[in-house]
């Protein structure tokens, strides 16, 4: 008998595919239904943002970072609100920072609901997307009364956030609260015990902690994989330092281990949200600094005020002068380790601006993970990967 | 003058033929209003688990939306791709379609309202409903496309597998009858509803309940046409009344398997308290209920369960269904043969 040679069956998946979450394309070669090498193609969404931030003043950069990662903007503003205040040495007053915390862990909330739903309906249960979204939109409620804007906010500005909390919103955040720890339980009691659930995730896609600092891993699959490590804890940024949490870490690395660690991220989340409820209450003064070098004066003041007026021209036609340096800045965005490089050579405009996603390390290992996987798992596995591609294409 | 009618429509071939085509109309056209009517139930059903409203603008509480999607899937070009066999690509929903209606000839759906009264009926269901998976399987071929293909070959892999299993729960009841006419099937249930055989046959019920979902495709045994993997598998390349009758097909078939359900083990169109004022109400009406309830359960399912993985499915079909199924067969035989309760023919 002659040796026969069989050939893999090479499928292309995406851009235009249901689970591929949005323009995500791989190539996967296929022996029957097992997966043996899915090699990703990234860059249909590539828009130059890292060039075009180049373009623009400190603030008109802002809005650039709503729209890499588009299901959790106001985490990524934080990473360059941070790094152009460490280049300016400036710091946001307290009430500000609990603002920001407050909406960072509001939008954490509104990714790992996006996520944890979309990857169940990537294992086939249909009805936890529509669930979430309901809470989604109840979050994006907020989102719009204090920014104008549902998704694309440019809320949090270098020096603080843009404007104060509406009144009365605390009050209607505390009622959220209370009905959302109902709801996360629904979700949990249509899937956690689900054996269908449990056979589609657990031992799918297993990532050892060796490999998970290998493939550069961060956020909530570095935590799955059974390492602590969260960006804040273990370097604070804003009021993260005042802040009472837990980091919930797996064990096991495979599918079920990422989607309980996201889904006790959102009690923990939402433990921090009461936290920032109580102290915004307490805690008054400005919402941003009160230097008119980098914040803009107030539209009232400028009626009678002639150096407001030139503070505002100046502010938003050349904007700020901000001092030579460098910096990388990160925080824990929704996703992992969210960092912004920032190079300043004393202009008003960034020399450059590196943007670290956390995606981008996270899509490189999938060829890694499902390998000898069904093709179902694939799916699974980008599922729990919580891949966007604003950020990885950039 | 009236004998001359009844001479003609009972001897005359011309009469004979005029009303076996009534009858195919009067079973054919309730069954597509009620496929139309599922397809709205499906979906306000799934509605109201995802806290949704579900069809509600086109028509009063959206009653019209059937009629708008099927005009709309006629009105639209049917799009053949250019690498695909144009005849099999065309014939292919043909078949799905036509094997999921033929199959109603021999459902009881009263005493006596059936139009093919056969004695091998559960023999004729079983043999149509087998043919199904020709439609699907040279849909995947004919459309030339890896998805499809897959989604083809899933498809007609799982409703072998699951056909096995639902051949002995038929054996069973078989058993349990002593004949293969449906109508006797019903009869053998008379009674009150615990005397029906979802009780004595209580596992055989949930295998071929779930069986049937298997075998229609449905969650979570939707794998042929998975989203998350396949797009639409099978039909992925279908568009227009193409898609559509692939769509009614799918449909007939779970109204089919669900009337199965009913005949074999909810006793047909009997009343569930053997007593007036039950009894009073007409049988198609009984079984019209069972039927919707079965439905039911159907699109509850697809509201709450995820989605096996293929290999897990084929593992649940040949490793835990079959085994059992066959174990139940043999523990039905011997009890009825020890019990001295084999039925009389």
């Amino acid at each position: 008998m002659s040796d026969v040679e069989i050939k893999t069956l090479t499928m292309n998946f995406g851009p235009q595919h249901p689970a591929a979450h949005g323009v995500l394309r791989l190539v996967v070669e296929m022996d029957g239904e097992i997966v043996e090498r899915c090699d990703p193609h990234i860059g249909l969404l590539h828009r130059g943002t890292e060039k075009l931030i180049e373009y623009k003043s400190y603030l008109q950069a802002v809005p650039y970072f709503d729209r890499l990662d588009y299901v959790s903007p106001m985490n990524q503003e934080h990473a360059y609100a941070l790094a152009v205040e460490k280049l300016l040495g400036i710091q946001a007053p307290e009430r500000g920072q609990y603002i920001r915390v407050l909406f960072s862990e509001i939008t954490r909330i509104l990714n790992h609901l996006l996520n944890v739903t979309t990857f169940a309906m990537d294992v086939g249960a249909l009805t936890p997307p529509l669930w979430g979204f309901e809470q989604r939109e109840l979050l994006m409620e907020y989102y719009e009364q204090v920014s104008g804007s549902r998704m694309h906010a440019a809320y949090f500005r270098p020096g603080g956030v843009h404007q104060d909390l509406p009144a009365g919103m605390l009050d209607s955040m505390e009622g959220w609260i209370k009905q959302f720890y109902p709801f996360l339980k629904d979700i949990e009691y249509l899937l956690n015990d689900n054996r269908i659930f449990r056979m589609r995730t657990v031992d799918i896609g297993v990532v050892s902690s060796q490999q998970a600092l290998d493939w550069g891993f961060s956020g909530p699959l570095i935590r799955a994989s059974g390492i602590p490590w969260d960006l804040r804890k273990s370097q604070p940024y804003d009021v993260y330092e005042r802040m009472d949490f837990d980091i919930p870490v797996g064990k096991t690395g495979d599918c079920f281990a990422r989607y309980l660690v996201r889904i006790e991220e959102m009690y923990q989340s939402v433990r921090i949200m009461e936290q920032c409820v109580a102290a915004l209450r307490t805690v008054g003064g400005p919402v941003r600094v009160d230097d008119r070098k980098i914040s803009p004066p107030r539209r009232g003041e400028m009626k009678d005020s002639m150096e407001a007026l030139i503070h505002h021209f100046k502010l938003y036609t050349e904007g700020y002068k901000v001092p030579a340096g460098e910096t990388y800045t990160a925080v824990e965005a929704p996703k992992g380790e969210f960092g912004v490089y920032l190079v300043s050579d004393g202009t008003n405009k960034p020399y450059r601006c590196k943007i670290r996603a956390p995606g981008f390390p996270h899509l490189q290992a999938l060829d890694m993970m499902t390998k000898g996987h069904q093709l179902a798992d694939m799916s699974a596995n980008i599922g729990s990967l919580d891949i966007v591609f604003g950020e990885i294409d950039r | 003058m009236y004998a001359d009618l009844i001479q003609f429509f009972t001897t005359n071939w011309l009469g004979q033929a005029i009303v076996i085509l009534a009858q195919c109309l009067a079973v054919t056209v309730p069954l597509l209003v009620a496929v139309a009517y599922m397809t709205y139930v499906d979906r306000k059903v799934w509605a109201s688990i995802q806290l949704r409203r579900g069809p509600n603008v086109v028509g009063p509480f959206g009653l019209l939306q059937p009629f708008a999607d099927g005009l709309k899937l006629v009105l639209k070009e049917t799009i053949v791709p250019s690498s695909a066999n144009g005849i099999l690509f065309i014939v292919a929903p043909m078949i799905t379609f036509m094997t999921a209606l033929v199959a109603w000839a021999v459902v009881p759906f009263d005493d006596g309202w059936v139009i093919a009264d056969i004695n091998v009926g559960i023999l004729y269901l079983f043999a149509i409903s087998s043919l199904g998976v020709y439609g699907i399987i040279i849909a995947g071929w004919a459309s030339n496309s890896k998805y499809a293909f897959l989604g083809a070959l899933r498809s007609a892999a799982q409703m072998v597998s699951y056909e096995v299993s639902i051949g002995f729960v038929l054996v069973t009841v078989m058993l349990c009858v002593g004949s293969l006419n449906l109508s006797d099937v019903v009869l053998a249930q008379s009674g009150w509803f615990w005397s029906w055989f979802w009780l004595p046959l209580l596992p055989m019920f949930v295998i071929f309940f779930v069986s049937a979902l298997a075998e229609t495709n449905r969650t979570p045994f939707d794998l042929p046409m998975s989203e998350a993997e396949l797009v639409a598998g099978f039909h992925t390349e279908y568009s227009a009344m193409t898609f559509g009758l692939f769509f009614l097909g799918e449909y007939a078939n779970m109204i089919l398997l669900s009337a199965m359900g009913a005949v074999l083990f909810l006793g047909g169109w009997m009343s569930p308290v053997p007593y007036a004022p039950f009894t009073l109400v007409p049988g198609v009406v009984w079984f019209a209920l069972k039927i919707a309830f079965l439905l039911f359960v159907f699109s509850w399912t697809k509201g709450t369960l995820p989605r096996y993985r293929y290999d897990q499915l084929m593992r649940l079909g040949w490793k835990v269904f079959l085994p059992v199924s066959l174990g139940w067969l043999v523990l039905t035989a011997a009890v009825l043969q020890f019990g001295g309760w084999v039925p009389k023919p």
